[in-house]
């Protein structure tokens, strides 16, 4: 059924549908709304045979999540940025265990310095920790994939993370086909775990493993990640049958196959390349997108085939590692790996600094005349970036970083304190 | 594709203001989107909020840079920031004041409208007296609709009538059939003239 919806409101109602038994959650912005619409949903009854705990921090959240996952209850919960970092052993833990949670990260940025806006910063804080992590361009796809998500998990018996572009997503009203309860029943089987703690079968799980089956464990840990390749394009099949729409496997090109330029990017962002890419096909240009949909996961194979014939890829990301440069734009530079194309990085995005079709046309424009540097962080504002520099170079107390920036830049009037 | 951007202040109702524009585009079977200035909202604080109406599909995300209408809640903004960036002279201006553009001292930028794009109205006024609360929003989308044609009052109360419980939402309806006839009425004088 076609409705105006709230990407949030959307995403809680999607996760009820999927019959969630224990929800623990935290609230953190930008993803409170979800939790507090299932919250309203348990408590008016609509969604049935679900606790819903108000647990005290992040950690109990996924310790929650982890012990009743354990007992055989589907499990949910939400969160982001920092409040990601506060759960962040238990979410290791969730992975090592093989615990089918599936959790939505409205995904922020991570401080200090503060700042509540949107990036890609708190996902990529996980991307090693053994979660499956997937994308979503829109909220129809953020609806889709949450009802995939627990389908993959349980498949699979791994934790998925459904990351959506925080504020730009939760908070942006636009239309999106809710999916019926009877759609979903026929696609969700009911969670059969591949482990249980029974009170009435005692036995532990988490035992402690030594050298001698440590790596063993972990290659395994591995090795359902590549399960999960074919998985999730079988099952981004089934829901197609089903449900009578795409909403994308592993990755989702527009016109990536066979163009000149190729933008590679995760997320909402994809939305505003593909109005730049039809607008500059419109004046000739050859512009195509690959949208990651699933970042863990990393489906080479499927990024170096819609690659391949490219004759440059631009590689945008909303974080990077420090000190590194670009973290998508190396693992696709790995994925090409002798394939000659040339890659540069773009970093853009920061902490909700807005994207505009302006700036991306601007990099398409460079890339065309063979001018982009290797690595651009796009939009950057050079010269407060330098006379910053050179304040740490001339004054042994320079002060605050954040301070001194925002009161270059007229944001603040704080006075220099030393 | 048809863009707005609003302009006002913290507890004027500016995002539920996108939102039911969005939501009544949708009721008429078009493509909608809205969504606000994200910050840390307070009370009186300069708040944005953006949609976009489509015949087609929206996937681009960017705020609204080249308004197609801009409404202003508040005219006090004036002085505050520069409500008027990026928007398309072609375009229509729409401010709750009881002022003309020439005794707000704008003019300079009025004047590069299309005649008749650029209407006042005395949406808080009226929302006081509708609704008991200067909150102009639902005035000025009755303005809107009457302006632009993008919407019809019908999706509107539709749009209200899902947004709050029927006590908030009649009263918020009336305000708006006002806001539209106001405009319908300002534009049959122009005609006249």
């Amino acid at each position: 059924m076609l409705k105006q919806i709230s990407g949030s409101i959307a995403v809680a109602k999607a996760v009820a549908l999927c019959r969630p038994e224990v929800v623990p959650c935290y609230p953190i912005t930008p993803q409170t709304h979800i939790v507090e619409h299932l919250s309203t949903l348990v408590k008016s009854g609509e969604l049935k045979n679900c606790t819903y705990e108000n647990v005290e921090s992040e950690f109990a959240a996924m310790s929650v999540c982890i012990g009743s996952s354990a007992t055989g209850a589907r499990s949910y919960t939400a969160t982001a940025s920092q409040g990601l970092l506060y759960m962040m052993e238990a979410v290791y833990n969730a992975s090592g265990l093989g615990l089918p949670i599936v959790m939505t990260l409205g995904n922020r940025a991570i401080g200090a310095p503060i700042n509540i806006w949107n990036d890609h910063s708190d996902a990529m804080s996980v991307r090693d920790a053994g979660w499956i992590q997937l994308f979503v361009e829109n909220n129809q796809q953020a609806v889709d994939v949450h009802i995939q998500a627990f389908k993959l998990a349980e498949a699979l018996s791994l934790p998925v993370m459904v990351n959506m572009d925080g504020f730009i997503l939760t908070h942006a009203i636009t239309r999106v086909d809710m999916p019926e309860q009877s759609q979903v029943d026929q696609f969700l089987p009911s969670f059969i775990p591949r482990q249980l703690l029974d009170t009435s079968a005692p036995l532990t799980i988490g035992a402690m493993v030594g050298p001698d089956a440590f790596t063993e464990v972990r290659y395994l840990a591995h090795e359902k990640q590549q399960q999960a390749l074919s998985i999730i394009e079988k099952q981004a099949r089934q829901f197609e049958e089903i449900f009578g729409r795409d909403s994308g496997g592993l990755v989702k090109s527009y016109d990536a196959e066979s163009s000149d330029i190729v933008f590679v990017a995760m997320g909402s962002v994809v939305g505003t390349l593909q109005a730049l890419a039809s607008e500059l096909r419109e004046q000739g240009q050859s512009i195509g997108i690959l949208s990651l949909r699933s970042f863990r996961p990393f489906p080479i194979k499927s990024i170096r085939n819609a690659l391949k014939s490219a004759k440059q890829i631009i590689v945008f990301e909303k974080s990077f590692a420090v000190g590194m440069g670009g973290v998508l734009a190396s693992e696709v530079h790995m994925a090409t790996h002798g394939l000659h194309i040339k890659i540069n990085s773009i970093i853009g995005g920061l902490g909700g600094r807005t994207i505009t079709v302006k700036s991306l046309k601007n990099i398409v424009d460079l890339a065309s005349k063979g001018e982009l540097e290797h690595e651009t962080f796009m939009d950057l504002d050079l010269e407060t970036v330098e006379k910053e520099i050179n304040r740490q170079r001339s004054e042994p107390s320079s002060g605050s970083t954040a301070e001194n920036i925002l009161r270059d830049m007229g944001v603040v009037s704080a006075s220099k304190t030393h | 594709m048809f863009q707005i951007r609003i302009h006002g202040r913290g507890g004027q109702g500016v995002v539920s203001a996108s939102e039911l524009l969005s939501v009544a585009a949708f009721e008429e079977g078009k493509f909608s989107q809205s969504f606000p200035s994200f910050g840390s909202e307070r009370m009186g604080a300069p708040v944005q909020a953006f949609a976009r109406i489509s015949d087609e599909a929206i996937t681009i995300r960017e705020p609204v840079m080249e308004p197609d209408m801009l409404i202003i809640q508040d005219p006090t903004l004036f002085n505050a920031i520069n409500v008027f960036d990026g928007v398309k002279t072609g375009g229509y201006l729409l401010i709750n004041s009881s002022k003309t553009p020439a005794e707000l001292g704008i003019e300079e930028i009025t004047s590069q409208f299309p005649e008749h794009h650029v209407m006042t109205i005395p949406a808080t006024e009226l929302a006081l007296k509708y609704i008991k609360q200067p909150k102009p929003n639902t005035v000025l989308l009755g303005a809107f609709a009457a302006m632009s044609h993008m919407v019809q009052i019908p999706a509107l109360e539709k749009a209200i009538l899902g947004k709050f419980p029927s006590r908030i939402a009649k009263p918020n309806i009336t305000a708006t059939t006002a806001g539209y006839n106001l405009i319908m009425q300002k534009l049959e004088e122009a005609k006249e003239v």
